[in-house]
C-alpha cells in the first residue's frame, strides 16, 4: 500500500504504527523548507484551509507557483522576514509509520537550534545543493548529526533538476561527502537520494528523470530504516524522576519509583542496585495503571516496587547490580554553548542529568572545535554562543552516567545559568 | 527475535506520562487546565495513569467563559465526581463584573480573548507556578514553536522568539518568584493521534463530540450553535441539522460540522477524511493570520 492511498486509520493495523523522529539539515537556500511541504503536500498531510491560506501568500509575494515553503513559516516575524528563527515541529503521518519532524532553520543560531532538533531524533536528513556539491556548511551538518549520536543520516541532493539530472553529479558529491565522513560518521547507517523537492523527484513519488537510481524515494527509506536498535538495550538504568507514595488506607505500604527506562530490559525478580546508596535489592513488579508488566524497557514510563525498604529519592538511579553506570564527580564532555553569553573558564552553573540536579564547574576547557574543518583550538578561556568544545567539569555531587555514544539519555546534561535560569549548554558525556 | 518496539500510541503516551510526572517533581503548586474538551479528558486520563495508584497531585482549573455547552459542564462535574479530583474555577463573568474585562460588544463578540485576564488573575490568586495544557504543536503554526515545558514571565506572558532550548527529555523548569510555566504534555500528538488513544484506552468523552440534532446557523464558512447570547444577523436562520463538535471551547467561537458520526470508529474515518484542519472550525483564528500568536504571547492557553 502506498503513502497516498485510502487508509483506514481506526482498523488495528493503524493503532499500532512505529513513530519516527528526524531533523533536517541544510543551508539557507538549500530548499529544506520546499523539501517539508513537498512532503507534507505529496502525502497529502496538509489541509485544505492550509493550503488556501499558502495559496493566497504565495500571490500576494509575486511567487509564480505555490510556494511550498510557507507551509513552514510559524511566527509573525518569520513570515515578514521570510526566515525561520525557531524550531518548528511538524507531523504527518502514512500507514506505515507516523513521523514528527524537528524543523530547524538554516542560518540564525544555526548550531544550536540544529543540536536540539538532532537530540531526539532517530534519523537526520542533511540537504547538498547539487549546483553547489559538499560545502564547509555540509561538514558542519555531518559533524553535529554524528556529535549527537544520530543513528540513521540520509543525504538528499536536491535541485538535481537544475543538472539534467545527471548521475555524475551525484556519484560526485556521494564520494566527495564519504571522503569527508570517513572520519566522523565511521559504521554509520548512510544513505544518499538524488532528489528535487520543487518538481517532486524522489521524494514521495519515484523520479521519471532519474532512471540509473534504483534506490528507494525519500519518503520509502524513511518507512523503513529499523528503528528498534535505536535505543539502549543492554545496559539497564532507571533514573528515578518521582516516588509514588499515595496515602491511601488500600495502598497503606506502596512506595513506588516512577521513571522512564533509559537503557536495557527490566524483569520482575532481577537484581538491581540503587544508587548512590550503594545497596542491591530485587524488582518485585513492574508497576503500571494498567496491571503488573513481565519485562519493560526503553522508552517506557512505568513504576517499579522493590524486595527491601531502601531510601531512594528523584535523582537517584536504578541500574542493573553487574552492570553499573559510571559514578564520578568529574568527566569530560563535548560541550555545545547556547547563549549569548559566553561560558566562562571556572565558571559555575546549574546542572541537570537525568533526573539529577547538582551544581558544577568549568574547570578546564581542552579545546574549541572548528565545525567547518575540525581542527582543535587549545588554549582557549571562553565558549561562545553556537561553539562547540570539549571541557572538563566537576560536579557537587557524583552523577551516574554512561558515555553518550553507549546511551544518549544517561549520557546528556544540560546547563543552566543560575542567575537567569536559562538553558544555556547541551553536553554529550564523553 | 522479540520486538522491542513501542506503538506509536504508547510511545507518546510514556512520553506524556514522564511530562507530567516532571511536573509533580519540579514545581510546588501545578494546576492542570481542565475546558472539558478532548484534548484536557485525555490528560486527566493520563494523570491518572501517570501517579497510579495515588491520585494525581493537582487540582482541575476550569476558565468559564460562562458561554458553555451544557452537556460540557454536566461531564465535567461528573468526572470530578468519578475520579475524585479537585475542581477551582475562574469566571470570566466575575472578570467582567469586577471591571477586570470590558465585554466585546457586537455580531462576534466573544469571551475567547478575555479569558487570558481571568485566566492570569487565577493563576495568580491560587500561586500556581505551573498550568499543564492541552495544546498540541500540530494545531496551529504558533504553537508548532511551542516548547514542552513554556516559561511565562510575571505578566504571564510567552516570548516565542526567545525561548530556552529543549535538548533529550532534559526540562528546566526553574524560574523567579511571580512567574510561571505551562506545560504541554501532549505536544506531540496529532488530532488523529488523540482519537486514537481515545479509542484504544476507551475514554469517556462529552456527548457533543457525537452526532446530534442541533438548532445552528452558518457564518463565515462555519456552523455556529445558536444560544441565548449568541447574537445573529438579520440575514442569518437558525436551522435544526445533525451536527457534532470537532473540538470543544466556548459556544461562541466553537463550530460544529455536519456529521452522523455516532461512535469513536466512524470519527476517526471521518477526520482521516477530513481536509480542513481542526483550528478550521475555531472562530477564534479567523481574526487575523497571527491571531493565535498575538493571544499566546499575552498569556492564553
Amino acid at each position: 500500500m502506498t503513502a497516498t492511498e485510502e487508509a483506514d486509520f481506526s482498523s488495528k493495523g493503524y493503532l499500532n504504527m512505529q513513530l519516527l523522529r528526524f531533523t533536517t539539515a541544510g543551508s539557507v537556500d538549500d530548499g529544506k523548507s520546499t523539501l517539508i511541504g513537498r512532503l507534507l503536500y505529496d502525502s497529502k498531510s496538509l489541509f485544505e484551509d492550509q493550503l488556501d491560506a499558502v495559496k493566497r501568500a504565495s500571490v500576494q509575494k509575486g511567487g509564480e507557483h505555490l510556494n511550498l515553503a510557507l507551509f513552514t513559516d510559524g511566527l509573525r516575524a518569520e513570515r515578514e522576514q521570510g526566515i525561520t528563527i525557531d524550531v518548528a515541529y511538524r507531523y504527518f503521518a502514512t500507514p506505515n509509520r507516523k513521523f514528527i519532524i524537528a524543523d530547524t532553520p538554516g542560518h540564525i543560531q544555526y548550531t544550536r537550534n540544529m543540536v536540539t532538533g538532532a537530540s531526539t531524533a532517530n534519523a537526520a536528513i542533511i540537504l547538498i545543493d547539487a549546483r553547489n556539491g559538499v560545502i564547509e556548511q555540509t561538514y558542519r551538518h555531518a559533524y553535529i548529526a554524528y556529535l549527537l549520536g544520530i543513528p540513521h543520516v540520509v543525504v538528499c541532493i536536491n535541485k538535481m533538476d537544475l543538472l539534467d539530472y545527471s548521475q555524475e553529479v551525484f556519484e560526485k558529491i556521494k564520494a566527495d561527502f564519504n571522503a569527508f565522513v570517513a572520519k566522523v560518521l565511521p559504521g554509520e547507517d548512510l544513505r544518499f537520494i538524488p532528489i528535487s523537492a520543487l518538481k517532486g523527484d524522489n521524494v514521495v513519488k519515484p523520479s521519471q528523470k532519474m532512471e540509473w537510481y534504483n534506490g528507494s524515494t525519500l519518503l520509502e527509506t524513511l518507512e523503513t530504516i529499523p528503528i528498534d536498535q535505536d535505543h539502549d538495550m543492554i545496559h539497564q538504568r532507571f533514573p528515578v524522576q518521582y516516588v509514588i507514595r499515595p496515602e491511601s488506607d488500600k495502598y497503606h505500604d506502596y512506595r513506588g519509583y516512577a521513571g522512564r527506562i533509559a537503557g536495557g530490559i527490566f524483569h520482575p525478580g532481577d537484581e538491581v542496585m540503587v544508587l548512590p546508596a550503594g545497596i542491591k535489592t530485587r524488582i518485585r513488579q513492574i508497576d503500571t495503571f494498567n496491571g503488573p508488566l513481565d519485562e519493560a524497557f526503553p522508552p517506557m514510563s512505568v513504576t517499579l516496587l522493590l524486595d527491601d525498604d531502601i531510601d531512594i529519592s528523584r535523582g537517584d538511579m536504578i541500574a542493573g547490580a553487574g552492570d553499573l553506570p559510571k559514578a564520578a564527580s568529574e568527566f569530560d564532555s563535548m560541550i555545545c554553548w547556547m547563549n549569548p553569553k559566553p561560558m566562562q573558564l571556572n565558571g559555575k552553573y546549574a546542572l541537570k542529568n537525568n533526573s539529577r540536579d547538582v551544581r558544577c564547574v568549568i574547570d578546564k576547557i581542552d579545546f574549541v572545535l572548528n565545525i567547518n574543518t575540525l581542527e582543535q583550538i587549545p588554549q582557549r578561556t571562553n565558549l561562545a554562543m553556537n561553539e562547540i568544545g570539549r571541557i572538563h567539569l566537576r560536579t557537587t555531587k557524583p552523577l551516574f552516567f554512561d558515555p553518550y555514544t553507549v546511551n544518549r539519555q544517561s549520557g546528556s546534561i544540560i546547563l543552566i545559568d543560575e542567575a537567569t535560569n536559562e538553558t544555556v549548554a547541551a553536553g554529550m558525556i564523553l | 527475535m522479540k520486538d522491542y518496539n513501542l506503538t506509536h500510541l504508547r510511545e507518546l503516551e510514556s512520553e506524556a506520562i514522564y511530562v507530567l510526572r516532571e511536573v509533580a517533581a519540579q514545581f510546588e503548586r501545578p494546576a492542570l487546565l481542565f475546558s472539558g474538551g478532548k484534548d484536557s479528558i485525555v490528560l486527566v486520563h493520563l494523570s491518572r495513569k501517570a501517579f497510579h495508584p495515588a491520585a494525581f497531585p493537582f487540582p482541575l482549573l476550569h476558565i468559564d467563559t460562562g458561554h458553555n455547552f451544557e452537556e460540557a459542564i454536566t461531564f465535567r462535574d461528573d468526572l470530578v465526581k468519578k475520579f475524585n479530583a479537585r475542581l477551582l474555577v475562574g469566571s470570566v463573568q466575575e472578570s467582567i463584573d469586577t471591571g477586570r474585562v470590558v465585554e466585546e460588544k457586537g455580531i462576534n463578540a466573544s469571551r475567547n480573548v478575555l479569558q487570558t485576564v481571568t485566566l492570569l488573575d487565577t493563576i495568580e490568586k491560587y500561586k500556581f507556578d505551573a498550568a499543564i495544557g492541552g495544546g498540541r504543536r500540530d494545531e496551529e503554526k504558533a504553537r508548532a514553536k511551542e516548547r514542552f515545558f513554556s516559561h511565562r514571565d510575571e505578566f504571564g506572558q510567552w516570548d516565542p522568539k526567545n525561548q530556552r532550548p529543549e535538548l533529550w527529555n532534559i526540562f528546566n523548569g526553574k524560574k523567579r518568584m511571580g512567574e510561571h510555566f505551562r506545560v504541554f504534555p501532549i505536544s506531540n500528538w496529532t488530532e488523529m493521534d488523540v482519537w486514537q488513544y481515545i479509542l484504544q484506552e476507551n475514554i469517556e468523552l462529552p456527548s457533543l463530540y457525537f452526532t446530534h440534532e442541533r438548532e445552528v446557523f452558518f457564518r463565515d464558512g462555519i456552523y455556529l450553535a445558536k444560544a441565548p447570547f449568541m447574537a445573529m444577523k438579520t440575514t442569518e436562520k437558525a436551522e435544526k441539522l445533525r451536527v457534532r463538535c470537532r473540538t470543544v471551547g466556548d459556544i461562541s467561537c466553537t463550530g460544529l460540522v455536519l456529521s452522523t458520526a455516532d461512535n469513536l470508529e466512524d470519527i476517526i474515518r471521518e477526520i482521516a477524511a477530513t481536509r480542513v484542519t481542526e483550528r478550521g472550525g475555531r472562530y477564534d483564528d479567523k481574526r487575523s493570520d497571527a491571531a493565535m500568536e498575538d493571544r499566546k504571547k499575552e498569556g492564553y492557553f
